[in-house]
């Protein structure tokens, strides 16, 4: 792919992002996961860094409100102070193993969250550097650098291997699910076409798109929408019912996606037990990560899958 | 395409913060917090009086409350009065038929013009906060250093003289700040600023002019938020602070005395089918053991030492 310009003219734009088949949910082949569990459920908190002063970037201001942006600064830092650790009070007594939606600077800034994460076992992806740095613009060489430049990170701060990649704000360029097969990620987060993992199309490689959801996610529904708390435990648990029920024929996925800047305080915590205690005290769940959500779908379903797709479309 | 090299280069990515206002410091590190009577919550209630000008011009943001229909808008203009008038009345009665007591946070230009609240404040005993100048004065990068001092001594200035009290808290009208509006208000003399919302207990920062106390006055359960915010009904605002209050009631158990503050906009708050959530929210709390209602200045004296 040639270098775009910024903002990419409209007659460079596609109708359709060309990253997924057309695959309707009631003619699939089966997905089983294991020991019979009907949904793969797993818990993606955004541990994340807004700077009070970010480069301007060539997209949209970083903040709501002119810089320094201090009553959304005060409220995101809190998630770092305050809501990270009832988070991880409450996941640890639920016995919740969660997938770490990281700005890898978090881990620079805040060692001992980055220690309290490592400690507990909890997977950490990609979500950037800051949450204030997009990847919109980049050409494929820095896109590329930045990439690896956060695998890196995340390996040397925890020894993991980056498999996963929710692009910082959700902000992508037309390329980057074909860098992140080829930086060998295995699964992204930014596509929320369906319930159950997808192959994505991509260059060279292979690369599954896992359902996060901004439906659960705790912006959404906390100020997106302005619902209450207790309105939000009750999407969770509505979410879950669905799912479940349709797991039984084949699996589906169900993430709760949660900010500690929004789910910390001290009138969330207790609705949000209650929704996640309701999800983990159901048989037949797999309680997973996202990596092994994504490794369990390469290694069974992905490639035959695709094959399948590539078929009914007529590709090559 | 591609962006700027230095939107790639983290210059402030080191441990801590990316400023210098105050360090990092995780919950449940802080000293361990014991209120008087060995109180589990403190409950610090703000009062905002404010004064929107019917003539006041498009500030650097939309301020919440503001003027936003065509001159005159009397619509806007006359509901945020009605709180100077109506609203703070109710709720400074269901404080007074419940013992308690509040900081009372003033624009200077709203106690100028209504000085009938600051004598009821202070006659009650209750804490005089500053509150900047007017909603038509949100501190701004743009302002340069001299005339943001002018605007916020003047502001703490005023009050003091129409108080008599020593006016050592304060809040930016609208929650907006420059980076230079922490280090001033510290020059003004005051104590502690309620601007930094991203703790639940009092911590120490650094300014030009010394040390200055951070008293986070939550967002997240402020009735403008809530209720003209996100367009929740009363009944919703209740139920949260409810469920706030009873969190913390229970971790402080253990873990030392909690703060809830509660911001109140008599605006939003004192209407007539508001007020009753504001009276059953405050008898829930009132009802549990080991709740202590105190001012600002009160708490901190108890949180930071007291002033010498």
């Amino acid at each position: 792919m040639a270098d775009l310009p910024w903002p990419i003219p409209p007659e460079m734009r596609a109708e359709d992002p060309d990253l997924y088949h057309f695959n309707p949910y009631l003619d699939r082949p089966k997905i089983e996961w294991p020991d019979g569990a009907k949904v793969a459920f797993w818990v993606a908190p955004n541990v994340e860094f807004y700077e009070l002063h970010p480069p301007r970037g060539p997209a949209r201001s970083s903040w709501f409100r002119p810089e320094p942006d201090v009553l959304h600064y005060g409220i995101r830092d809190y998630g770092n102070r305050v809501g990270f650790w009832r988070m991880a009070d409450l996941l640890d007594e639920l016995g919740i193993t969660a997938s770490i939606s990281l700005n890898v600077a978090v881990l620079d800034h805040f060692p001992e969250i980055g220690k309290a994460m490592t400690d507990r076992g909890w997977e950490l992806f990609s979500h950037g550097v800051y949450n204030t740095r997009y990847q919109y613009a980049m050409s494929e060489e820095q896109e590329r650098g930045f990439i690896r430049h956060v695998a890196e990170t995340i390996h040397r701060h925890s020894g993991q291997t980056l498999a996963g990649w929710l692009s910082p704000a959700l902000t992508n360029t037309p390329r980057t699910m074909d860098l992140l097969a080829e930086e060998g990620i295995r699964y992204t987060l930014d596509l929320f076409h369906d319930d159950q993992p997808q192959p994505v199309k991509v260059r060279s490689g292979r690369l599954v798109s896992l359902p996060y959801s901004l439906e659960t996610n705790d912006w959404t529904a906390l100020h997106t929408t302005g619902g209450t708390p207790r309105q939000y435990a009750e999407t969770i648990k509505a979410q879950f019912d669905q799912l479940y029920a349709e797991g039984a024929e084949s699996g589906t996925v169900m993430c709760v996606p949660l900010h500690p800047w929004m789910i910390g305080y001290p009138h969330r915590v207790a609705p949000l037990a209650d929704a996640l205690a309701y999800c983990m005290g159901h048989e037949a769940v797999w309680h997973a990560t996202g990596r092994e959500i994504a490794g369990w779908y390469l290694d069974r379903y992905h490639d035959a899958e695709l094959s399948r797709l590539r078929g009914m479309a007529g590709d090559a | 395409m591609a962006v700027h090299p230095s939107y790639l280069d983290y210059p402030l990515r080191k441990r801590g913060m990316d400023h210098e206002h105050y360090t990092f410091r995780r919950h449940g590190e802080h000293p361990r917090m014991v209120w008087p009577d060995g109180a589990r919550v403190a409950l610090w209630l703000v009062p905002i009086v404010e004064f929107f000008p019917l003539n006041m011009e498009d500030g650097p943001f939309a301020v919440p409350g503001g003027m936003g229909r065509p001159y005159p808008d009397y619509w806007n203009y006359t509901l945020r009065d009605y709180g100077n008038r109506v609203g703070l009345a109710r709720v400074f009665k269901v404080l007074d038929a419940r013992g308690l007591k509040a900081s009372v946070a003033f624009n200077a230009r709203a106690a100028e013009r209504y000085p009938y609240w600051v004598d009821q404040t202070i006659a009650r005993g209750w804490e005089v906060m500053a509150h900047g100048w007017d909603m038509n004065h949100v501190h701004r990068a743009e302002w340069d250093r001299a005339f943001e001092e002018t605007v916020t001594r003047r502001s703490v200035e005023t009050l003091r003289r129409l108080s008599g009290q020593p006016v050592q808290g304060w809040l930016s009208p609208a929650n907006a700040l420059s980076d230079n509006t922490t280090h001033l208000v510290a020059a003004a003399g005051c104590r502690y600023t309620a601007d930094w919302v991203n703790d639940e207990l009092p911590y120490e920062m650094s300014t030009d002019s010394g040390p200055l106390w951070s008293m986070p006055l939550g967002h997240e359960l402020s009735d403008i938020r809530l209720i003209t915010g996100y367009n929740q009904r009363a009944e919703a605002w209740a139920e949260q602070v409810i469920d706030a209050f009873d969190f913390l009631h229970h971790e402080a158990g253990e873990a030392g005395g909690r703060l809830l503050a509660l911001p109140l906009h008599p605006w939003v708050i004192g209407v007539p089918h508001r007020i009753g959530r504001l009276a059953a929210v405050l008898d829930h709390i009132m009802d549990r053991q080991g709740v202590w209602c105190a001012t600002g200045a009160e708490i901190l004296d108890v949180a930071g030492g007291k002033q010498s």
